[in-house]
């Protein structure tokens, strides 16, 4: 792994980089804030490789964003950092994926959810009361404390408590599609994770709501690490304060944000981000 | 040409709409003539002597059915506490849990086991619970309509609880949840209107079975204590009384018909209800 000072200096340069490992650039991360560190991730569904030696590292505090064509993996990479993939049969992961210096795939699966959050592309609430909805995660995890608290803190953390306060018994369906997502959001951060990952929250909210969203991403960045993948271009550039586009499986490109959108090193990450394919 | 053609396709769709309708109507009339046959036969012999009285010996006339209401019911309650679990559960394996192969089997077998003629499980249950104890008895009547229950919830069970979205059960898994606690918690609550519903249509089914019931539960013409003895229940007794000589039991057959469509249809009205005041946390 090449060191940070390379890597900037790589980065930097705008012609397209020859370097022998698959998965691109060097990490333009410092080490001392690191988060998730990733290194040579292979990922199988059955026999098709979705994922090919990919190497990446999650600054902590930070939203980094993934973005690349539909079907590159980038879903299917987020989900294996909180082990979701596991879910599916037939599945198969390869490499090393540490959280602060643990390997995750060696940790209690329960465990690391309750660390590593996630919210996904469409609003998934339970069918439950929106008050249930939130209070779940900290009641599968046997929290006995004062529920009606965390429960507000965590709708006020999701800018949702203004909302819903006088309403809280009422189903969750009642709410409207952003409502929804910021209650899943809410009910994520009850159980107060380190990192959240976020699957596309928005792609199914209109403009405004979205833009709610970002601003309550850009909130919660003090007491948390956030990943996000994204098919909006201009919402990574928005948004996080790293990006890293991926191709058929690979890492091409990990830089910081304003970097990657100006002055991208690979000639297909730019081929991508001016809109010539994908 | 092209004239003739759109007069063609123009009259053909005016012939194949008449067509469909005429057949829809013909469902639904046939439906409704025999609700109001029921109705209007029933009704006419209805009264509360029915409901109050067991039945008077041959050659009297009056007297009611009591103790085959209260026989169905105790059936329907054995059916349902044997039947039901044991579907619920086979239903959430298929869907949450099942292998390939062992699914397959199940799910071709529970089909099966759908289409046996119900004259079939009643001789089955006799084998299985008369036979050794050597007298008919109410458990076996249970344990023969308890079998037709259990198919049915399996496949209704199985397909209600596929429908609910995968991304509900990623939600919760993603909060740590087990896989369990995400069925208990948050799939089966999901798609619990549906699975009852499928599950009322299971009981209502066999409510009306007469064939399980001849060789198993039988029949008595009094009171019916505890659960070792034959019992009296509607479909027997209407078949017992259809084919019997005397006007006073035919009269009474209609009767015990229209008391089971109203046993049934209140259950029914009854699960709705209280499904409905449960509030619509269902997303459909």
């Amino acid at each position: 792994m090449a060191s940070a000072a390379q890597g900037k200096e790589m980065a930097s340069r705008v012609v397209p980089k020859v370097r022998t490992g698959e998965s691109g650039t060097a990490s333009p991360v410092k080490e001392a804030t690191l988060r998730f560190e990733i290194s040579e991730l292979d990922f199988f569904y059955g026999p098709k490789q979705a994922i090919f030696g990919l190497n990446l590292k999650i600054p902590k505090n930070r939203i980094t964003a993934l973005i690349g064509p539909s079907g590159c993996g980038k879903s299917t990479f987020l989900r294996t950092l909180n082990r979701m993939n596991e879910t599916l049969r037939n599945t198969k992961v390869a490499g090393q994926i540490l959280l602060d210096g643990q390997d995750i795939l060696q940790m209690d699966v329960v465990k690391l959810r309750r660390r590593v959050g996630m919210v996904f592309q469409r609003p998934n609430p339970f069918p439950k009361s929106i008050y249930d909805n939130v209070a779940y995660g900290l009641r599968i995890n046997g929290y006995k404390g004062r529920l009606d608290e965390l429960v507000e803190h965590s709708l006020r953390r999701a800018a949702l408590w203004d909302e819903v306060k006088d309403h809280l018994q009422k189903s969750a369906f009642a709410l409207s599609g952003g409502q929804q997502q910021r209650l899943c959001i809410a009910r994520a951060l009850a159980v107060d994770p380190e990192v959240l990952l976020m699957d596309e929250p928005c792609s199914a909210l209109d403009p405004v709501t979205t833009a709610k969203i970002e601003e309550l991403m850009f909130q919660l960045k003090d007491s948390c690490t956030m990943a996000i993948v994204t098919h909006n271009m201009q919402q990574a550039a928005r948004a996080s304060d790293y990006t890293a586009f991926m191709l058929d499986g690979r890492l091409i490109e990990h830089s910081e944000t304003p970097k990657l959108f100006t002055t991208p090193a690979d000639a297909r990450t730019e081929a991508y981000i001016t809109g010539r394919f994908g | 040409m092209s004239d003739l053609r759109l007069a063609w396709r123009k009259g053909l769709n005016v012939v194949m709409l008449t067509l469909t309708g005429v057949a829809a109507f013909a469902v639904v009339a046939v439906l409704f003539l025999i609700l109001g046959y029921l109705i209007w036969n029933g009704g006419k012999s209805l009264n509360w002597d029915f409901f109050t009285k067991l039945p008077k010996p041959v050659g009297e006339t009056g007297g009611g059915m009591a103790n085959a209401i209260v026989g169905s019911l105790k059936l329907l309650f054995l059916a349902a506490v044997i039947g039901l679990p044991v579907g619920l559960m086979a239903g959430v394996y298929l869907a949450e849990f099942g292998g390939k192969t062992f699914s397959f089997v199940t799910r071709y077998t529970t089909d099966l086991l759908n289409g046996v003629p119900s004259i079939v499980m009643g001789i089955f249950a006799y084998a299985l619970v008369v036979l050794p104890v050597k007298h008919f008895s109410t458990v076996a009547g249970g344990v023969a309509l308890a079998i037709m229950v259990v198919p049915v919830t399996v496949r209704s069970t199985e397909e209600f609880l596929r429908a609910v979205p995968a991304s509900m059960r990623e939600g919760s898994m993603a909060l740590g949840a087990s896989k369990w606690r995400t069925i208990a918690r948050v799939v089966i609550p999901a798609a619990s209107g549906g699975i009852i519903t499928g599950m009322l249509l299971a009981l209502a089914r066999v409510a009306g079975e007469t064939a399980p019931l001849l060789f198993t539960a039988f029949s008595n013409r009094y009171w019916s204590e505890g659960w070792s003895q034959p019992i009296a229940s509607l479909p027997v007794m209407i078949y017992t009384y259809a084919i019997a000589p005397y006007e006073d039991w035919h009269r009474q057959a209609w009767a015990a018909g229209l008391v089971l469509l109203a046993l049934v249809l209140l259950a029914n009205l009854g699960c709705r209800l209280v499904l409905n005041r449960r509030g619509n946390y269902r997303s459909v």
